[in-house]
């Protein structure tokens, strides 16, 4: 028995260490609210301008997304579907996989489901851990996705960051130096952006925001739904226990 | 067990609140299940409003759009023809366009919104086949119309009925707009949209 | 009403079919918590077939369509997400209440005798849920459905000189493919239900045959009033029917905040890399199945070395074949005079707590990476599962027992 006890212990304290490990590239944490509507609206703007050259979002339409983010389809279908697509067609792109695969190597990943895949923090993280390196085909190479085989096309905005990124990390004041050191995202930069990193970090926030709508629409769904679920059968369980005291009166 | 204190009435009252609360639960259980056989976002995006572009139609002309899967014809009826029309009375089953099969802005005795365009949901009302165009005239009569081939019914240029046909009521006039002097929308009106 | 049920009586025995099974259908008077989780696995069970049903309504069983036609259910179809999300969490708990159902079997001893076709028919349905569950997991075809399959069907291939030809017979293909996805679709929404729904008929009508068992071990029969009713029994229906609702409005509580605000479990219901379409050519980073399969899985990996000249991929097999197996003969282990747990001595109490233990334990080795646990884990808690049912006969046999009362407790 006490062995057992020693095992089990053992056993558990492992599994705890290996869960603290679990996760293998250290992530900046973003909060996303799928109800912050100008949020995801912005987002849907960044996702449009310059991710859906190349990535698709087949399995969403532009309709529900209008809808769910508060945009009016004519506003929609003036300033973010540039090809003749109908508001209720799937957000597909016109880039062939194969003709793709030829330029980049593979195929660029349809996103739809990408935040449901990797995490909010992995996105969030990703798209900020763009950096200078000569070395990769497209002059860049990414902190959280290593070699990564695509273009910083958010280079405009954020510039290009002189070194590696450190991401994941916790800011604290080198006690020799005295100077701060750990902090997240790019401390110089090889070539300026238009934005701040304060507004870039936002702009992240706000794509990853709509990323993490769209990899599950329904969430807001069912948000919706459940308070009303979860009350009736509050309701139903109270004439349900007292019909099982009264006749459970019976049996002694 | 003592059967002597048992309280009846509470326990009927039991049973029946547990039974029509759980009713109410079992009715809203089955909202998704019936509510997913609805036609689903894609469903509805194919079967969306249609643009048509009406400004190369010649008249007597007759074009052919999709929607919904079924045939929509536009035909854009002469001066002569209308005249014709106007004729025809005596031999229609529902001159005046009495039975709903028009939106309410088509019930009139050319059944559209500008006489000269005619939009009908091309399908027989018999049994569903496609008539033909036939705009010189019908067999054995003396004007032009529609023609079902399945089993003779006949329509005349507003796709009514002539009477004695197997058909019962006229064809169906979709909903349907105009964008401006060249463009069509079927599929959606004012009042829909 | 009365005179349409005489109607029908007259031609089906409905007036008796329902006294025999429900309103004189007498049970032990002395049910506890764990006597809920039969008609829990009965309310998944109609949950499933339900939301199974509707589901093959709008899924495309091919290759090319699986993946996005169960996102098309989950944007385009109204409430299709609702009944995606009760047939997934309705998988996983499913096998919870079943294994608190068998867990109450053994605290219970309601193998025994006169019991044991009731537990093998129960043993037959968990067999038959494993293969669901299996199946049923390939259907979304995303990475973690083919890599699964891919694994799992690859079992077959250890067993000596048929296995290359059988796990190729079993794919119809040389690998996993469209054409493998549409027979488990078949088997899965068609062939294994009916299977099913017979072996649930057979376990109650067994059940039905020699009454219910009870936290006691006692037989209630043997204490009969002067009408023939057991003196400790109560008919099934107003009695356990009040019971059992109240119980099934705390577990759809329960089921409804996984369904709504969970259904992911964290990765544990809905696995991550199910979310990227199954791509022959890659495998994910760690292949773990679903939480409920995680014990024998981590069986099958616990064996690591060649034993008689066969290798160790086949005995791992082998292990995990008879880990399932066992089970079966459990009735015929149990060498106890009593059936409770409650008047079963200190080596049958400690033997099902080592048993408890070493299935938890398993399951966490079997959901974490092999490199990421102790290499001795598994195997210790692989031998310990084994030793509850092997020497089973030994200390059921040795130990002292308490007394069992005449009456029930309660």
């Amino acid at each position: 028995m006490k062995k057992l006890i020693v095992a089990l212990l053992a056993s558990l304290s492992f599994s705890s260490l290996v869960y603290g490990a679990g996760a293998k590239v250290p992530l900046d944490e973003v909060d996303v609210d799928i109800y912050d509507q100008p949020s995801l609206q912005n987002g849907a703007a960044l996702f449009t301008n310059y991710c859906m050259g190349c990535h698709s979002l087949k399995y969403s339409r532009y309709e529900r997304v209008a809808d769910d983010i508060g945009i009016p389809h004519e506003l929609y279908l003036e300033h973010l579907i540039f090809d003749d697509a109908k508001i209720g067609q799937l957000m597909e792109i016109s880039m062939q996989p194969k003709m793709a695969a030829a330029w980049f190597g593979a195929p660029p990943p349809d996103l739809t489901l990408v935040a449901r895949l990797r995490g909010a923090d992995w996105l969030y993280s990703f798209l900020r851990a763009f950096y200078k390196d000569d070395s990769r085909p497209w002059g860049v190479n990414n902190a959280v996705f290593k070699d990564v085989g695509m273009p910083h096309v958010l280079l405009d905005l954020q510039g290009l960051c002189a070194h590696k990124p450190s991401i994941g990390g916790t800011p604290g004041i080198d006690p020799f130096s005295g100077q701060e050191v750990g902090a997240s995202g790019c401390q110089s930069f090889a070539t300026q952006g238009s934005m701040t990193p304060a507004e870039y970090d936002t702009a992240m926030r706000d794509l990853t925001n709509f990323l993490v709508y769209v990899g599950e629409p329904s969430k807001l769904e069912a948000n919706a739904i459940a308070p009303f679920v979860l009350t009736f059968l509050v309701i139903l369980f109270v004439p349900a226990y007292l019909l099982n005291r009264e006749y459970w009166k019976d049996v002694h | 067990m003592a059967q002597g204190d048992v309280n009846t009435g509470r326990r009927r009252f039991l049973v029946a609140a547990t039974s029509v609360v759980g009713g109410v639960g079992a009715i809203g259980a089955a909202v998704p299940f019936v509510a997913s056989w609805n036609p689903s976002a894609k469903a509805k995006a194919a079967g969306a409003p249609v643009k048509v572009n009406i400004s190369k139609l010649e008249e007597g002309q007759q074009m052919t759009v999709e929607w919904r899967g079924k045939p929509v014809w536009i035909v854009r009826r002469s001066a002569s023809t209308l005249t014709r029309m106007e004729a025809l009375t005596e031999l229609l089953l529902d001159p005046a366009s009495e039975k709903p099969q028009q939106p309410s802005y088509a019930a009139n005795p050319t059944r559209s919104i500008k006489s000269e365009y005619l939009v009908l949901i091309g399908i027989c009302t018999h049994l569903g086949c496609s008539p033909q165009y036939l705009p010189e005239v019908l067999p054995s009569e003396d004007f032009g119309g529609f023609f079902c081939p399945c089993h003779g019914s006949k329509f005349d240029m507003a796709g009514r009925v002539l009477k004695g046909v197997p058909a019962p009521t006229n064809m169906e006039v979709p909903p349907h707009m105009y964008v401006d002097d060249s463009n069509l929308i079927v599929g959606v009106d004012e009042e829909s949209a | 009403m009365q005179k349409l049920i005489q109607w029908i009586d007259e031609r089906l025995p409905i007036v008796d079919a329902f006294e025999k099974h429900m309103s004189k259908y007498y049970t032990p008077k002395n049910f506890n918590f764990w006597y809920f989780f039969g008609v829990l696995s009965m309310v998944v069970l109609v949950n499933q077939l339900l939301t199974g049903i509707w589901l093959t309504m709008s899924y495309t069983p091919t290759g090319e369509g699986a993946f996005a036609s169960i996102e098309y259910i989950m944007r385009d179809v109204e409430y299709g997400w609702l009944l995606r999300y009760l047939h997934s969490t309705g998988a996983s708990a499913f096998f919870a209440v079943v294994y608190l159902h068998m867990f109450r079997g053994l605290l219970y001893g309601s193998y025994q005798k006169p019991r044991e076709l009731i537990w093998i028919f129960g043993m037959a349905i968990y067999l038959v849920l494993m293969a669901e569950a299996f199946m049923g997991y390939l259907l979304p075809w995303g990475q973690m459905s083919y890599w699964g399959a891919q694994v799992i069907v690859n079992l077959f291939g250890a067993i000596p000189v048929i296995g290359d030809d059988l796990t190729q017979w079993i794919r119809g293909d040389y690998l996993i493919s469209g054409i493998t996805l549409n027979r488990f679709f078949a088997l899965h929404v068609v062939a294994l239900p009916i299977v099913l729904l017979g072996l649930v008929v057979l376990h109650i009508l067994a059940l039905h045959e020699v009454g219910s068992n009870n936290p006691d071990g006692i037989d209630i029969k043997k204490n009969k009033d002067a009408n023939g009713v057991p003196k400790d029994g109560i008919p099934f229906h107003p009695y356990y029917t009040v019971h059992d609702i109240q119980a099934i409005v705390v577990f759809l509580f329960v089921f409804c905040v996984i369904v709504f605000y969970f259904p992911e479990m964290n990765g544990y219901f809905i696995e991550k890399p199910n979310f990227e379409p199954a791509n022959p050519l890659k495998t994910p980073d760690h292949i773990a199945p679903v939480w409920y399969f995680t014990p024998f899985y981590a069986m099958l990996r616990a064996v690591t070395v060649p034993f008689l000249g066969l290798d160790a991929k086949f005995w791992g097999v082998v292990v995990m074949g008879a880990a399932i197996a066992i089970l079966f003969v459990l009735p015929w282990l149990d060498k106890s005079p009593v059936r409770s747990m409650r008047y079963k001595g200190w080596f049958s109490k400690v033997a099902l707590a080592v048993f408890v233990v070493s299935f938890i334990v398993l399951g966490v080795c079997g959901a974490l990476p092999a490199d990421a646990q102790p290499y001795w884990l598994a195997p210790v808690f692989t031998i310990l599962y084994f030793a509850y049912f092997v020497l089973m006969p030994f200390y059921t046999r040795a130990e002292k027992t308490k007394p069992v009362p005449e009456r029930v407790t309660s």
